[in-house]
Parts: structure tokens; sequence; C-alpha cells
């Protein structure tokens, strides 16, 4: 029983974390149709920002990771209607890619050059630091507030996409952004907003995330597939498939390595083609 | 027509007067080849530092021949590339030695052309046992995980642990360690319960971790390469509330290694591992180093094990150029350093002249804070440990 718990925990963690970072490569997707593969690089320009916020200016864990978060926007939004405006439509996939892994490359080489190949920490506040034990499972605190920002940040969104005006002309964007365009919806402007908040949540994602993803150059690809897969099963746009699907994956593969570790990710990658195989279009694509 | 001949005559001439100057220059190079940018740049880095140091204290300069440093990056693990590289810096830089050599594949894609050419290859770091038996030309200065595994299944069993679980990252050194450190402590009358072979591409430890609680082992054995891979290890690990339980993880030190180390924090307080260097190794050889290669590299945090062994390696390289008094004579270099004990930053150390890797002190550490840092102090040492992968 123990045992199940302890699973259990740490997959909706894993899950969690997951989600929180894949949701925003997710709605790029889904509302702009671009495959954005430097988005695991702006997890990690976070996580490298927070740390250096924490360790050299001093600054305490709760003023750092806001400062950081909201750093990582203004680095990237530039960007945004420098480059990614480009190849917003998803018409020529060849160039998206080439593109976003580009500024990958080139972010892994700059943090290289600027911060050095070492893993940066981030240190966790006292409160943080701790494991509890819940029903009698040993579990760091860190991965509970994981799981609680995953929740939240899940809620907002949901209410967000679905309830405010922003989420109406969202929705209206993503199904048919011509006549959205036509209709009077300022399109760019809500790319643009878009943008810095799938930046923002992936920032906020490397930085909780750190103990579980270390904060070091090659982050920017190493977690990139994972992230892709669970778009690829959510399907992209949807927050309710992005969460499913972390969940999923965060389950079959902490389970996975429990029941058979010699397997690798032979489990996580059975479920997902079996998955796709069943939902071409992921488990709840929300354009047609 | 007079103008055109007086034209190529100068040409010719030029040539000449550089062909000249370059043959007579009494200037050795000699080749360093490591992961200087990608997911391996801390190794090349601390190859630099570790060759520069030994440049700092030792000067530039061996038997009237100036040695020039030449350094080539290799990123990866890719054995074509590695070749390459080692064919341009013997072909096109006209080295008379190579060092370096971080991935156990670039090791094995280098060895074959080293006779050809007549340049000696001194590994830096590469730690499959195997390597120095892929060509007579060969001698390694930096350890093998067969080493570094036995003394320590030895200690374990010696501390009266019966039952332990062994997880090993699934890939060559991750083999090594598991079969060293098996058929060592099974010897010594241990039982190994069960061996987690964790893929490399994990990111959260805590399900092998909750196995291994599952399990009744007294103790846990580790390997996995340093980086993220470690750090997150070692944090699960006391996360699991294993370290509470009194489970101990013991590991090769690796899995402490320094640059990573302080990233762990606190936590990793109390893990045992055994290793044959730590940067505070007590003697006033092992200080001048640690200052001679901060410096070097220009960040304490990023100072690690490989500059060690570079600048050891260094120092087989002046001891080769002496010994042929700067002639290219790969197997004459080789034999006069086969058997060579010198006092290096971590100890005494030898060349075996039957493996061509270093007999030498391993020694156990414990993570402890001084001065606010974390850092593998010394408890225990066992002197002339020969590569255990190929003496038996």
């Amino acid at each position: 029983m123990d045992t199940i718990i302890g699973i259990g925990l740490d997959a909706l963690a894993y899950g969690m974390l997951l989600f929180i970072i894949s949701i925003g490569l997710s709605v790029m997707m889904g509302l702009m149709r671009v495959i954005n593969l430097a988005h695991g690089a702006f997890a990690m320009v976070g996580g490298y920002i927070a740390s250096y916020a924490i360790r050299q200016l001093g600054l305490p864990y709760v003023v750092a990771v806001p400062t950081a978060v909201a750093a990582t926007v203004v680095v990237a939004l530039p960007l945004e209607f420098l480059l990614f405006r480009r190849i917003y439509g998803g018409a020529e996939p060849l160039k998206q890619v080439l593109m976003t892994i580009g500024i990958a490359f080139a972010v892994i080489g700059i943090v290289n050059a600027v911060f050095g190949p070492t893993i940066k920490p981030i240190p966790l506040p006292g409160p943080l630091h701790g494991i509890v034990d819940i029903a009698s499972h040993t579990m760091a605190v860190h991965r509970l507030v994981l799981i609680v920002a995953g929740l939240v940040i899940a809620a907002g969104l949901w209410l967000a996409v679905e309830k405010s005006n922003f989420g109406v002309r969202l929705r209206a964007a993503v199904d048919n952004p011509d006549m959205a365009a036509a209709l009077g919806i300022r399109t760019d402007r809500l790319y643009l907003v878009t943008f810095g908040i799938a930046v923002a949540l992936a920032a906020f994602g490397g930085i909780a995330g750190a103990e579980l993803m270390p904060i070091e150059p090659t982050y920017a690809l190493r977690y990139m597939v994972t992230f892709l897969v669970v778009v690829s099963v959510g399907g992209a746009g949807s927050t309710t498939g992005a969460l499913v699907a972390s969940l999923i994956i965060g389950l079959v593969d902490t389970a996975g390595r429990y029941l058979f570790p010699s397997y690798g990710m032979f489990f996580t990658y059975a479920a997902v083609i079996l998955i796709v195989e069943l939902a071409p279009n992921g488990l709840a694509r929300r354009s047609a | 027509m007079l103008q055109k001949l007086m034209r190529i005559g100068a040409a010719a001439a030029t040539l000449v007067l550089i062909a000249g100057a370059s043959a007579g220059a009494d200037t050795i190079k000699v080749g360093i080849i490591g992961p200087l940018s990608g997911p391996f740049a801390l190794g090349g880095k601390n190859f630099k530092a570790g060759v520069e140091a030994y440049v700092a204290v030792h000067g530039d300069t061996v038997a009237g021949n100036k040695v020039e440093f030449v350094y080539r990056d290799l990123d990866g693990p890719d054995p074509g590339k590695a070749k390459s590289v080692a064919q341009d810096l013997i072909i096109k830089e006209k080295v008379q030695y190579l060092g370096g050599v971080y991935l156990t594949p670039s090791a094995f894609a280098i060895a074959p052309m080293l006779e050809e050419a007549n340049v000696p290859l001194v590994i830096f770091n590469a730690a499959t046992s195997s390597i120095t038996q892929k060509s007579p030309l060969i001698v390694r200065t930096s350890f093998t995980l067969w080493q570094t595994a036995v003394p320590l299944a030895k200690q374990v069993a010696k501390d009266g642990v019966k039952k332990l679980i062994i997880t090993v990252t699934d890939y060559g050194p991750g083999n090594d360690a598991e079969a060293a450190f098996r058929k060592t402590f099974e010897a010594a009358g241990g039982k190994v319960v069960e061996t987690i072979k964790m893929p490399l591409s994990a990111a959260d430890f805590s399900p092998f971790l909750q196995r291994v609680k599952d399990s009744d082992a007294e103790a846990v054995f580790a390997f996995l390469p340093s980086g993220a891979s470690t750090v997150g290890f070692a944090k699960a690990y006391v996360e699991s509330g294993l370290k509470e339980k009194g489970i101990k993880l013991l590991a090769t030190g690796d899995v402490t290694e320094e640059s990573g180390l302080q990233a762990v924090g606190d936590a990793a307080i109390g893990i045992r591992t055994t290793y044959h260097y730590s940067l505070v190794h007590d003697s006033a050889l092992n200080r001048d180093f640690v200052a001679a290669a901060t410096k070097a590299i220009g960040n304490a945090d990023e100072l690690s094990f490989p500059a060690v062994a570079a600048y050891d390696g260094v120092h087989v390289i002046y001891k080769m150029i002496e010994a042929t008094a700067g002639k290219q004579d790969a197997k004459t270099a080789v034999q006069s350093v086969s058997g060579l004990a010198w006092e290096s930053p971590r100890g005494p150390v030898k060349i075996d002249p039957v493996t061509r890797s270093l007999t030498q002190t391993i020694y156990l550490r414990e993570v402890a804070k001084e001065n606010g840092r974390l850092v593998n102090k010394e408890i225990a040492s066992y002197p002339d440990q020969p590569d255990w992968g190929l003496v038996k």
C-alpha cells in the first residue's frame, strides 16, 4: 500500500511538472500552429535567472521566482516580433523547426559561455526544503508544491480559456484565425500575449522543477522530446488534454521504472504509440 | 617575361625561407583532444586547466625543446569525428604526442592509427579498462572503474554489510562498475539482492529508490555518469527517506564529483565514495596544484578530477620528451615511462608496465562541509591499487 501511494504521489508530481512546462508548447502549437523547439530553452533560461538571482544577488526565493519569470518573458518577447511572428501558421514546418532549434542551440551556447557548463542549483527556502510523511510515505515538500502549483495553473488556465473574454477570442482564433481577424479580433496582439504566457509558464516550470530536472546547458534539448510527447498525446491547444496526457505519461513512466527498471522508457513509448494510434489527433484536439 | 620569372623566383625563395624556418625550430607540438563544447564541456575545460597548471609550474621548455599545445574540440562520443580530429593533428599540425580523450569510444577510434603515425597517446580520462590493450602506444593517467569500485566493495563487506542492492546507469561504464562491485562483494561473502539498471535518459530517480526501499538491502551501491543525473540521484536518495532509514549510499567518486556536488547541497553530507582524487587531498603539492589549476580555469566551482589527470599526463609527456631528447620515437618514449613512479597531487602514482594504467592510492571519502563548501574528505586509503579490470 505504501508503495502504491508512493508511486502515485511521485507520478503526480512528475506529471504536474510536465504539464506546467508543456502547456505553453501545446497552446502555441494549437493557436499559432508553430512547433517551438526552443520551448525547453525558455524553461532553462528561467532556471538560470532564478539561480543567479538567489545565489549571486541574494534575493529571497519568493521574490526571485517571479522576477526570473518576468525577466525570461522580457528576454523572449523581442524574439516574438522579430522572429517567431514570421513563422506562425504552420505553412512551412521545416522553416519552423530550423529556426526554433537554431534558437535552442544559440541559447545553449550563450548560457555555456556566460554561466559555464556546471549544474546551477536553485536553493529552496527553509519550508520547501524538508520531507514530510504522507500515509507513511516519505515525500519531499517541493514535490507537493509542484502538485499544488500544477492544479492551480490548470484551474487558472481553464477559467481563462473557457470563461474570460480573452478566452473567447483565443478559442475563436484557434478555430479559424482568418475569420477571427475578419471579425476584428487583433490576432497579432493575441499571439503576443499567448507567447508571453507560454514563456512565463515554461520559465516557472523550469524553476519549480529544477530539483527533478537540474539546470545545465543541455537542458534545452534533453527534455524536449518528453514535452513534445505530452503535446502530441494531449492534442495541441487543449488544457485538459495536456493535463491528462501529462498525468498519464507521469504515471506510466514512474510505475514502469519502479516495476521494470531495466526496460527504460519502453512502457512510456508503448503507451504513447497506443494512444496516438487510437486518437491520432491527441486526446482532446480543439481544431478540427 | 623577365618580370614573370622574377616573380616566380621571389615566390620560390619565400617558400624556401618558410620551409627552412619551420624545419629549424625546436618546437614539439602536443595535440590535446577533449570536449571543449557540448554536454561534456566541463571535462574539456578541466583538461585545459590541468595542462596550463603544469606549464605554469614547470615551464614550457623540456631538454632544450619548446613544447606547444594544440587543442581540438571533440564534443561527444563520436568515433568518426575522433578519428578525423586525430588525423588532422597528426598530419596537418604534425604533433609528436597526443593527449586528452574524455570518452571511451573516441579512444578506441584513435588507437589503430598511433603505430603508423609514430605518436604516443596519453589518456587523460576515458576509464574503460581495455583501452590500453588497443595499442602499445597508449598510456593512461586517469583511473578505471574497476580500480575505484573494487576497494569499496572490499570495505563494505568488511564493515559487515551482508545484503546490498546495486543501481547503475545502463551503459558501458555502468556495467563495468556493476561487474567489479558484484564480483568483489560476492567473493567476500556478501549477497547482491538485486541489480537495477537505470536508463541513461532517466530524469526522476524516485521510482528506482522506492524499489531500493522495498527491498531488504542494508545498503545501496550506485554508479552514474557525473552531471545532471548524479545530482538528481543524490537528491532523490535523501528525499526518499532512505538516508533517515539508515540505508547507506555507497558509490564511486563520480557521484560526488566536486563541480556537481555543490548543486546537490547539504543533503549530500555523509555520502561515502571511493575515488583516486579529492580536491582537498592534504598535501603541499596538491594545494599548489589546486591554486594553479583554479587560476587557469578561472572559476573554483568548475575545477574537478579530470584536471589532475591532465596535469599528470603532461608530466608523462615531458618525461617522454626528455627520454627521446625531442626526437619522434614513440616506442622508445612509451618504454621510457613504463614503470615510471612519481608524486602526483593525488598521492604516489606509478605507471604499471603491464597495463600502462596508473597503480595508485584509492581513497575512501565522506562528503563534509568545510568553509562553506562541500568537499570529499578522505577518511581512509588503500595504497597501490592496480587496474583490477586487467590485473586479476
